[in-house]
């Protein structure tokens, strides 16, 4: 039962790589990485009882932070061209909300 | 465990395995950026919801129980902020949304 859950959790991350490939903008790759994020906590997940290796969990959960904070990252830094100097402006000034 | 847990544990890995499937599928075949979003979250929400939920019998009440609670309650509560900053940056920078045009079918009610 966990050996299918993680085929089709591969297979879910290989549509996401497809995805982030064929991607025509950059906002479709950023989707796929954080799908194929948020497989990687579920295969850790899972693998973690396959092998019955308990601390995979903790492995997951800094995963689940890390893929958090590098899209936070990636989208600052395509808004604002940079991360953020000390006088920056809090807004980029072109874009109207 | 009791064969009623093994069956609901089961049938919760099973299920979470298919949405994510069809997370994925729907990743590729959705037309414009922002449904794909749609797609995403539903790998997302019901995939990781069911999955750590089928997960949970398995361990009994434990401390690793505790810590999938802990992953499913990280991703419920960060992947709504990351899909927001991420259509928020889309809708500036990137892709206008696909609208239906009025005279098209789909926009009929």
């Amino acid at each position: 039962m966990l050996i299918t859950v993680t085929v089709a959790l591969l297979v879910t991350a290989a549509l996401a790589l497809l995805r982030a490939c064929l991607g025509p903008t950059v906002f479709d790759r950023l989707l796929a990485a954080n799908t194929i994020g948020t497989c990687a906590i579920l295969l850790l997940a899972v693998l973690g009882f396959l092998r019955g290796r308990p601390e995979f969990l903790d492995l997951a959960l800094v995963y689940g932070l890390l893929n958090a904070i590098g899209m936070f990252a990636v989208l600052k830094f395509m808004r604002q061209g940079d991360l953020g100097l000390a006088d920056a402006p809090a807004c980029a000034p072109e874009d109207k909300p | 465990m009791t064969t009623v847990l093994f069956w609901f544990s089961g049938i919760c890995l099973v299920a979470g395995g298919v949405f994510c499937l069809i997370g994925g599928i729907g990743l590729l075949r959705m037309p414009d950026f922002y449904t794909r979003m749609h797609a995403a979250s539903v790998t997302e929400t019901l995939g990781v919801g069911l999955l750590l939920l089928g997960l949970m019998p398995q361990a009994g009440l434990s401390l690793v129980t505790l810590k999938l609670v802990m992953v499913g309650l990280l991703v419920f509560l960060v992947s709504p902020a990351v899909s927001h900053a991420l259509a928020r940056a889309a809708f500036l920078r990137g892709p206008k949304p696909l609208l239906a045009q009025s005279g098209e079918v789909a926009s009929k009610p």
